[in-house]
């Protein structure tokens, strides 16, 4: 009996062993191992910190890595701002029918892939797009404006795809908070900010902390947004990796880039949980 | 003296729908009023308008004479302890109770006192820095209290807090309920569906069925003399039958039940006459049980019966009688002297009760 | 019994015979660019030869790090440049030699065949045969950028805010070409050559107000143009054409420091399984008939000896408007990329894109 609990927790196990050892932990070693080389001739390779040393030293790489960063933060806040209030009418005033339509609402947009979200952007801003051709018949602009390839454009872009990812987490904790907890916040004299900040955000912090992982590191990692709406000004760090790996063929440094953003994601997410007093478990649990 | 809260034609519609029906009532300071009724009749919407979540369709809310209907709930001198209680998880107790008290402005200081003032006073001193999830649910339940209690309200409305807890517990805080209340000396509006709570505690009771208020009195008011078929059913437990009225006889009458059986009621003033359809109510603890009918020669009424089953339950045991026909079913308290354990199912008893005891109404016409 | 025998003996046949396609038939899975097999050239394939085209299509550095990848393997033909096959090959030994006696020489145009061979050999094998061949050159729309002639005057007030080019080494060699440099004169010495990218990169930063957007993709040029929030750029000649058949004001011309011209070619990644279907489609694509037909679906111009006998009369005169004999002669063939080459030019690029 004891030995076939014993067979049943493996074999339940073995899934999540394998998929951790195959798809995360081995690919990983092996890019350590190539950040870790440096090419010294055709085909020749030693070990050696080249890579991370070429990161520190290249203040355009480190430029960009706290660009990237830095840009994350900001749309995650921004993205957080936005998801927040609707959140709360999702979770807290709209009810029945109207509820599951605005969730839906939100999730409609993920039905396509990012390239074609993002290119619908780009219709919409671009000089000849919709927006430029509305303002120009509207009369507030004389010719043709150009609302794409700039970092508004990236933020944009970066909201609009994280939005979900903020929203259901938000969803989620709000609505586990109940009505008349908000309603005893009223009745002892609590005003709407007040009972906003000593009951809602209390209650909703996990939610909120997770949400804002999941859309900092969404933003962090994307790729076709920055570069699709940010034009000749991107410079986003995935796009780093990415021509190291395609264009110059230099998996070395590309590797090395990898590990320094996955580096950067930890602490910044580690930095998040620190500061809002929050543990991976209870935000994830 | 001026009543801490009076509602005039009170009226609230949803739709179609009138979930409070022109329901005026009174509520004299420092009394322990409830409002009982089964779920769905209106006793939350009445008190969330007082509250001033909802807003009344129609009619007035007074609060120490003065109108509160345009007073948003932040700023009426009326707190609530509610069904869940509603304490915040994400503050300590002695936050918790001071939450109302910083929203006023008070200073810190201040605060701190009052709070520990309030715990020593729910007798839980010294616990503020305790977590919610710490307290068990009596605590709890006092906490809730104590919360509202330190903004010194006119008026502390109950919504049904004893819903949560167990039954042994439930029993228990009744008694504490009702102390705390003395000892604050507030008016209390508390609302449930547990006719056992409200008789307990209040010095009012409002029985309320479908919006309206049926009845409004003291629990003896309602127990003894009921004045719709709905109260007399509602509080208490009874025997109730529907049958027609063979005689009337002054305020006695005679009436033959569906099932066969014929007893003598009392009309209590209610205008009644023969032919008419009525339901009929006895409480079981009205009906005597006797080995032989000698016993039972003052009351008009007598049967003799089968005992159909026993419902054992320590002090409220009661057994089932079958009437001779065995159409007819009546609820009958056995005595707590013990002189019929040895009662078996089959036995022949006889029991007796009397005409004043069976309250007779009209029947609804359906 | 029987029954049962012959069951077994039925199914012993068929898998037999599913067994047995494969040996004639194959699955080609083809490493190619956009617009290099059509749709009607790979039914007609598959209807002539029995094996099935699976195509993947893709960029030069995609197709090495698709292989690199794999050591090789997944594909059984891609299609890199001809200058991008040396280098590579000599790094990761992605490919395996061409067997010449498999293709039908005569189905080339011998220049062609000779100098890709050439550009292709690593230690003596030959690794690439050449099959699309194009430039790249100004995309220009002759009405509102009548003044740019050559790719520095995409850095022109005149064309300010309108002009797109891709931020990839073609700019890098074209830009170079267009300062008075000679960056292929310069391969062999990455000292030199440093030094002429360095001049490149500050022109390209100087130039870089000017850029509307880098463009990554064919596709993404030609929305550009044709709308005309672009109306100079540096881009292939194909794309030009494309866009002068719906706009006759916009076309291709070869700058005044020539075109850059380049050949894709046939190679066989390593671990290929069906190198018979490999020769097979190479020497059916190098028909004239059938190089006409690539042509006329996607503009590119072909290695087929006698295609253009195949090509309508429209390409051949978008193709004459461009190119007269002087620019002919002045294309700049890309000689093969030395490995190293590509850690300067990235440099470049990178500090281009920051920059401000």
């Amino acid at each position: 009996m004891r030995a076939e609990a014993k067979l049943g927790f493996i074999l339940l196990l073995s899934p999540l062993v394998v998929w951790l050892s195959l798809l995360i932990l081995i690919p990983h070693i092996d890019m350590l191992l190539v950040s870790l080389r440096e090419r010294v001739g055709v085909g020749e390779y030693r070990i050696s910190l080249a890579n991370y040393l070429t990161f520190i030293n290249e203040p355009l790489y480190l430029r960009t890595f706290i660009r990237t960063a830095m840009m994350s933060i900001l749309a995650t806040t921004i993205t957080l701002l936005i998801a927040f209030p609707v959140s709360y009418y999702i979770a807290k005033i709209a009810r029945g029918r109207v509820q599951s339509a605005l969730f839906l609402l939100c999730l409609v947009p993920f039905w396509v892939s990012e390239l074609v979200r993002t290119f619908g952007w780009m219709i919409l801003l671009r000089e000849t797009g919709i927006i430029s051709n509305l303002l120009q018949a509207l009369g507030l602009v004389d010719g043709p404006v150009e609302l794409l390839y700039n970092d508004a454009a990236i933020m944009v872009g970066l909201v609009y795809t994280s939005m979900l990812f903020m929203v259901v987490p938000l969803v989620t904790t709000l609505e586990s908070l109940p009505d008349e907890v908000i309603e005893a916040g009223y009745d002892l004299g609590g005003n709407g900010i007040s009972v906003l900040r000593e009951i809602i955000i209390p209650h909703a912090t996990p939610g909120i902390v997770s949400g804002c992982i999941v859309v900092f590191m969404l933003s962090l990692g994307n790729y076709l947004t920055p570069i699709m709406l940010g034009g000749k000004d991107s410079l986003w760090f995935t796009e780093l990796i990415y021509s190291q790996f395609i264009v110059r063929f230099n998996w070395e440094l590309g590797a090395a880039f990898g590990f320094l953003l996955l580096g950067l994601s930890s602490f910044i997410v580690w930095g998040m949980l620190k500061l809002t007093g929050q543990s991976l478990e209870k935000t994830m649990g | 003296m001026q009543p801490d809260l009076e509602c005039v034609n009170l009226t609230r519609r949803f739709g179609d729908t009138v979930a409070v029906d022109n329901v005026s009532f009174e509520v004299p300071r420092g009394s322990f009023f409830s409002i009982l009724g089964p779920s769905g009749c209106g006793k939350t919407t009445i008190m969330r308008m007082i509250a001033g979540f909802l807003e009344p369709s129609a009619g007035d809310i007074l609060i120490r004479g003065g109108s509160v209907i345009d007073t948003p709930p932040n700023k009426r001198p009326v707190n609530m302890v509610f069904q869940h209680l509603a304490l915040f998880p994400m503050m300590n107790i002695a936050d918790n109770i001071g939450y109302g008290l910083r929203r006023a402005g008070m200073p810190r200081a201040e605060i701190a006192t009052k709070v520990e003032q309030a715990l020593e006073r729910i007798g839980l001193p010294g616990i503020g820095e305790r977590k919610i999830n710490e307290l068990s649910g009596g605590q709890k339940q006092r906490v809730a209290i104590a919360r509202c209690m330190v903004l010194e309200p006119d008026v502390l409305l109950l919504d049904e807090p004893l819903g949560a807890l167990d039954l042994k517990l439930r029993e228990r805080m009744k008694v504490e309920l009702k102390a705390l209340q003395a000892a604050f000396d507030t008016t209390f509006v508390y609302i449930t569906h547990d006719q056992s709570e409200a008789l307990v505690m209040s010095d009012d009771i409002a029985v309320m069925n479908e919006g309206r208020f049926e009845q409004v009195g003291s629990g003896q008011d309602l127990y003894y003399r009921p004045d719709t078929a709905f109260v007399a059913g509602f509080v208490g437990d009874t025997n109730r039958w529907a049958g027609r009225i063979e005689r009337t006889e002054g305020d006695g009458i005679e009436l033959r039940t569906d099932s066969g059986m014929l007893m003598r009621g009392a009309a209590h003033g209610r205008v009644l006459s023969a032919g008419d359809r009525a339901e009929i109510f006895v409480r079981p603890e009205a009906i005597r049980i006797a080995h032989s009918a000698e016993e039972l020669s003052h009351f008009d009424n007598q049967m003799t019966g089968r005992v159909g089953s026993i419902l054992f339950n320590g002090a409220a045991s009661r057994i089932i009688v079958q009437d001779s026909s065995g159409n007819g079913e009546i609820e009958v308290n056995l005595p707590q002297s013990g002189e019929f354990s040895t009662l078996t199912r089959g036995s022949e008893v006889q029991i007796g009760w009397s005409g004043a005891q069976g309250n007779c109404f009209a029947a609804a016409v359906s | 019994m029987s029954k049962l025998k012959a069951i077994c003996l039925s199914t012993v046949a068929s898998s037999a015979i599913v067994l047995a396609i494969p040996a004639s038939a194959d699955t080609l899975r083809l490493l190619t660019w956009g617009g290099y097999a059509p749709e009607e050239v790979i039914a007609k394939f598959e209807a002539e030869t029995g094996h099935t085209v699976e195509v993947t299509t893709s960029n030069n550095e995609q197709m090495i790090a698709k292989l690199r990848a794999t050591g090789g393997g997944g594909f059984d033909l891609a299609q890199p440049s001809q200058d991008r096959i040396a280098g590579p090959q000599a790094e990761f030994g992605i490919y395996k030699p061409i067997d010449m006696s498999k293709i039908d020489t005569s189905l080339f145009i011998p220049s062609m065949l000779e100098a890709t061979q050439g550009n292709t050999t690593v230690d003596g094998a030959v690794y690439g045969v050449p099959h699309v061949w194009g430039t790249s050159g100004l995309v220009l729309d002759t009405k509102m950028a009548a003044s740019v002639k050559d790719y520095t005057d995409l850095c022109s007030d005149d064309v300010a805010g309108k002009v797109s080019y891709r931020l990839k080494r073609p700019t890098l060699i074209g830009f170079a070409f267009a300062m008075g440099l000679d960056p292929f004169a310069a391969y062999g010495d990455e000292a030199a050559y440093s030094e002429v990218m360095a001049q490149v990169e500050a022109k390209l930063t100087d130039c870089k107000p000017n850029v509307k957007t880098y463009w990554g993709g064919g596709d993404e040029l030609i929305g550009l143009v044709r709308s005309g929030e672009v109306v100079a750029s540096m881009a292939w000649d194909a794309g030009g054409w494309q866009l002068n058949a719906d706009n006759p004001d916009i076309n291709f011309v070869a700058p005044a420091s020539g075109a850059l011209g380049w050949i894709d070619t046939f190679a066989l990644p390593a671990k290929g399984r069906a190198d018979d279907a490999a020769y097979d489609w190479i020497n059916f694509v190098m028909r004239p008939d059938i190089a006409a037909m690539i042509t006329e679906a996607s503009s590119y111009f072909t290695a087929s000896q006698g295609a253009d006998e195949f090509v309508n009369e429209a390409q051949k005169a978008q193709f004459q408007a461009s190119f007269p004999q002087e620019a002919i002669d002045n294309i700049k063939w890309y000689p093969p990329v030395p490995a190293g080459l590509e850690a300067i030019e990235g440099g470049v690029l990178d500090r281009v894109k920051a920059a401000n």
